[in-house]
């Protein structure tokens, strides 16, 4: 994989440059995107539904979650799309295919740059001062779900050459993670109403982990009057990476055994 | 000239006693399936495309893969190049294996002839520093300089062809394989596609070669190895496999 890097780069590059070849406005349409996604969810989920006032500075809140599940969804769901889209390649010409939904995992992560600099922006103009545990906390949360995305990818993307329904589930299983992890809402909506047990397993959830993360090192920061972070943020935050280097290994094993199949089935 | 290998004590592919089946299903829901299994119908049927093949290829040596359609050349051909994998037996290779197998599979309409061309060989597993040596000739053979620059989109088939052709043949190989690839272009392009194969032929890699084209793969190639439904008929000197093909 490693003394692939050559390929990999290329795969990424062209795949970046090729986004949007043809348009006038190209890379502006990056940040275009995520800041009418953040009004519409502003006005609508904080407006309307009374969410402005329950939580402090609500839209960094919002924005910083949305970062963490857009980039886990693009790459998740492209990788996953990975090897059947490149099937005209995968059955022509030997190489380690393992390239694609690693590829994918790198370009949504290219993809989530401009979305960072924009809740980052954001943030300074609110007056968010970084620190080193901040900016630790970002990291470590893009790092989860970076190997995590890659695990499920490879995993999925395996099991997609032979039965498409794969995609089809993927699909339900990111619909689900909006929801279930505190984008929206507040962790402390969910620890009121579900008994201790449950939170338990709501903080296992490792995108759970990476999005409070996030709002540890974009949103806490700021002083939010009416809200903490995460009880046992850095535990959770470390078995999350732990669950995601434990998917990584299954997706890569899955991956290898089902290898020698995938120029026949696709 | 099957001799050959005995001379030679490191033969480049050894493929030993390989088999190859395909499961044709005839059911493509769980539906369907479930239907099929109900009135007892064949879920699936086992189809041989290669059954008990063996054969060695010694450095330098180019043969041809000789058969009607169905024969299992091109099986075999990505048994070779690793794409499938057999279902018993070994296929051995000793080097960089090179397939000029459906060249322009790696191209990407919205990028210029220049990216591809390094797209494509980083694909065919050429470093970056082999690429850059290896660019000015890989643009010369293909004559079209002036569009190098263009997205490949805008060019013709042909300059499409010659571009994806040229930097397939300029990749860093011991054995080259080939897949029917010789019919493609003009005259003159095949022409000068088919010196440049004997050049590599003669600098002593290894060559494979899969055509209908019998009297040019007969010229070729020295050795020939007749298929047969998936078995080896006939491995000796091309001219001859020929004739038994024709018998």
């Amino acid at each position: 994989m490693f003394r692939q890097r050559h390929l990999l780069s290329l795969i990424v590059r062209k795949e970046v440059q090729i986004r949007y070849r043809g348009s006038i406005f190209g890379w502006l349409w990056s940040y275009v995107k995520p800041l009418v996604q953040f009004f519409v969810f502003y006005v609508a989920i904080g407006v309307f539904l009374g969410m402005n006032g329950r939580v402090d500075f609500f839209p960094i809140y919002l924005l910083s979650g949305i970062t963490v599940v857009t980039f886990f969804n693009e790459a998740f769901s492209n990788g996953t799309r990975s090897l059947v889209d490149n099937a005209p390649l995968i059955k022509k010409i030997y190489l380690p295919r393992e390239m694609f939904p690693i590829a994918s995992m790198l370009i949504a992560a290219v993809n989530t740059v401009p979305q960072i600099i924009v809740v980052v922006a954001i943030a300074l103009f609110f007056g968010w001062s970084p620190s080193v545990v901040s900016i630790a906390a970002i990291l470590l949360a893009l790092v989860i779900v970076a190997v995590l995305a890659s695990g499920l990818g490879l995993f999925f993307g395996s099991i997609n050459v032979t039965f498409r329904d794969a995609q089809s589930f993927v699909e339900i299983i990111l619909m689900v993670a909006i929801w279930a992890s505190p984008v929206m809402y507040a962790w402390t909506q969910v620890a009121q109403v579900i008994p201790e047990w449950l939170f338990v397993l709501y903080r296992l959830n490792p995108i759970t982990a990476a999005v409070e993360l996030f709002h540890y090192g974009l949103w806490y920061p700021l002083g939010p009057t009416n809200g903490s972070p995460l009880p046992d943020l850095w535990l959770y935050g470390g078995i999350a990476l732990l669950v995601s280097v434990v998917a990584l290994a299954i997706g890569q094993f899955v991956f290898r055994r089902l290898e020698g199949r995938f120029a026949q089935d696709l | 000239m099957p001799k050959t290998s005995d001379a030679q004590p490191l033969p480049r592919i050894i493929v030993d006693d390989i088999r190859k089946n395909f499961k044709l299903r005839h059911t493509h829901s769980i539906k369907e399936t479930a239907l099929a299994a109900i009135r007892r119908k064949p879920l699936t049927t086992d189809f041989h495309a290669l059954d008990g093949v063996s054969f060695e290829v010694g450095p330098g040596e180019s043969v041809a893969l000789l058969g009607f359609n169905g024969s299992g050349k091109s099986t075999m051909l990505k048994m070779i190049s690793g794409v499938l994998t057999p279902d018993s037996g070994k296929v051995l290779t000793r080097g960089r294996v090179a397939g000029l197998i459906e060249v322009g599979a790696g191209f990407h309409p919205d990028l210029s002839g220049r990216e591809n061309i390094f797209l494509n060989a980083a694909i065919l597993g050429m470093s970056r520093k082999e690429t850059e040596a290896r660019y000015e000739e890989i643009v010369a053979f293909s004559e079209i300089e002036q569009f190098i620059d263009t997205e490949v989109k805008h060019y013709s088939s042909g300059m499409f062809l010659r571009l994806a052709f040229s930097v397939a043949i300029h990749t860093e190989m011991d054995i080259l394989l080939i897949d029917e690839i010789l019919s493609v272009g003009d005259e003159p392009f095949q022409q000068k596609c088919l010196a440049r194969v004997r050049e590599l032929h003669g600098q002593g890699k290894t060559l494979v070669v899969v055509s209908h084209d019998l009297n040019m793969v007969s010229n070729l190639c020295e050795r020939g190895i007749l298929l047969q439904k998936g078995k080896k008929r006939f491995d000796g000197p091309s001219k001859e496999a020929v004739e038994v093909m024709r018998s």
